[in-house]
């Protein structure tokens, strides 16, 4: 009988709020390792947040938040910054340093973690390229490249000191189906390679259900987990409008309010 | 009543927290730049971006600002037949008092609002979480290599400034008939290396520090948004501009430069 993989991160009652207003209270969940686990939601319902969360970019109000096991919740950035050596972060907009050509982009976290000598950091720049599918792009700049590229690259960067966990936030926005579709394939074949567990928030439903082996749906009042085919056939009426993109979706209620005599009616 | 009462009190509340946290914001420079890696490269380009690409504007002002001082210099000394004093005029203005503080405004406005913006630009873009999710303090590879290039940069632009003026001081008054060598003798004579010099380049220090940290701070507390780095940006200007001349006031009635 197959076990359950363990959970690489885990989330305990947190609660999380910008000023007044609460994104979420008392979320709890978790991602086991090795998994590609999709974190799907309504615009505005917090999914980048819990992402962020993770990387310890922000903090919560309260409630704990195990990154391998261990409580980032209240870390100082310096013992912060230790915990994140296990984590990769592929941005929604790549978040390349635009000063700084492809191959130094890709060149600096190996530099500043490690002792490498120059040829090998050259090497293992250009392996990484060469994983994501890209070739003779090292000196141009991050504004020079498509979105899918710039994509690509920020993949690139992110798996490049071979993280335990690597965190997506909405890979597919703005991209063509074909690069979505590349950039699919290279999450699932990073997957399988490295045996990376990869969290992706993201709203593209399709690509979601083609890759992920667990989908979280945030909805406004708590989360609903469960594999693709469990989803799928959720009785949750709320859960089969989001699969199925239904406008009239009491879980996109959250997303989009109205604003009385908004329309002048 | 009370509510012009109340708005002086908050906009007072204000300013003392925005200096606190200005305060804590020096603190951590402070401490980034005693952490290794030094951060050679990137503080040597920031030299580069903030301090040589600003020679041009710095020489051309320079020349203008003596020029003028010559012109009416030489036409206040003249009432008094005391034209060989011109050098004294142009030279005691500039290193006391134009040369560092024209040198400042200069720099805030081309530089300082420069970086504030590309710091606020990082924000905006994530550039500045992507370096945190890669185990690299922001404060550390972007602040304070900018921070204390612009320390660094501000005494030597002053100086450059100052020579410039002086020299544009000389051409306007000898175009008008001043003795050169009486303007260079009046120069020499009347300045002093220990008050007038030491203390120009220690103004030009504290505004150096004024400006960089003013730019850095705004840059990096900027809001995440295009209105946000713009408004960052002209907060810089208003704000360093500001303390520039109010920092001129008390340092020079403190130390007398």
């Amino acid at each position: 009988m197959p076990t359950a993989a363990p959970d690489h991160l885990r989330l305990e009652n947190v609660t999380m709020a910008f000023g007044e207003r609460r994104v979420f209270e008392n979320l709890s969940c978790s991602f086991p390792a090795g998994e590609i686990s999709v974190i799907l939601g309504g615009s505005g319902s917090g999914k980048s947040t819990i992402l962020r969360l993770i990387g310890g970019l922000i903090t919560p109000v309260s409630g704990r938040i195990l990154v391998d096991g261990q409580d980032i919740s209240s870390l100082p950035e310096s013992e912060l910054r230790l915990v994140r050596n296990k984590l990769g972060m592929l941005f929604q907009g790549g978040a390349l340093l635009d000063s700084l050509t492809v191959f130094e982009n890709l060149a600096l976290p190996l530099r500043e973690h490690s002792d490498l000598d120059p040829d090998a950091v050259a090497a293992q720049v250009h392996e990484r390229l060469a994983a994501v599918g890209l070739r003779d792009v090292d000196a141009l700049l991050p504004n020079q490249l498509s979105g899918g590229m710039r994509k690509r690259v920020a993949l690139a960067r992110a798996i490049i000191m071979n993280p335990m966990i690597l965190l997506c936030d909405e890979p597919f926005s703005g991209l063509d189906p074909i690069s979505t579709r590349q950039v699919e394939d290279l999450l699932v074949d990073i997957n399988r390679r490295r045996k990376i567990t990869i969290v992706v928030v993201s709203h593209h439903v399709d690509s979601t259900m083609r890759m992920a082996s667990r989908v979280m749906i945030v909805l406004p009042d708590g989360i609903v987990v469960g594999s693709r085919d469990e989803l799928r056939n959720h009785a949750d009426p709320r859960v089969q409008a989001f699969l199925t993109a239904d406008r009239d979706s009491p879980a996109q209620d959250h997303a989009v309010e109205v604003l009385p005599g908004a329309f002048g009616a | 009543m009370s509510n012009p009462v109340a708005a002086i009190g908050a906009r007072a509340l204000y300013f003392v927290e925005e200096t606190g946290r200005l305060a804590v914001f020096a603190a951590h420079v402070g401490g980034a730049a005693l952490r290794r890696p030094l951060r050679l490269q990137r503080f040597l380009d920031e030299v580069f971006y903030l301090g040589v690409l600003s020679l041009i504007i710095i020489c051309v002002c320079g020349v203008a600002v003596g020029a003028v001082l010559g012109l009416q210099g030489y036409n206040t000394l003249e009432r008094f037949g005391a034209t060989d004093s011109l050098g004294t005029v142009v030279g005691l203005s500039l290193i006391r008092e134009l040369g560092p503080v024209l040198t400042a405004l200069l720099t805030t406005g081309r530089a300082g609002s420069a970086t504030t913006a590309e710091i606020g630009t990082m924000v905006a873009t994530e550039q500045l979480d992507g370096l945190r999710m890669m185990s690299i303090d922001p404060m550390h590879y972007v602040v304070m290599p900018k921070a204390l290039a612009m320390i660094f940069v501000m005494p030597l632009l002053s100086a450059l400034f100052i020579v410039c003026g002086i020299a544009g001081g000389y051409l306007v008054g000898v175009y008008w008939g001043v003795d050169p060598g009486s303007y260079l003798t009046g120069l020499e004579s009347s300045i002093t290396f220990r008050d007038d010099v030491v203390g120009s380049f220690i103004k030009a220090l504290c505004f150096g520090v004024l400006v960089g940290l003013i730019a850095t701070y705004r840059g990096f507390t900027s809001a995440p948004t295009s209105q946000g780095v713009s408004a960052a940006t002209t907060t810089t200007v208003v704000e360093a501009s500001v303390a520039i001349l109010v920092f001129d006031y008390f340092i020079t009635a403190l130390w007398g430069v």
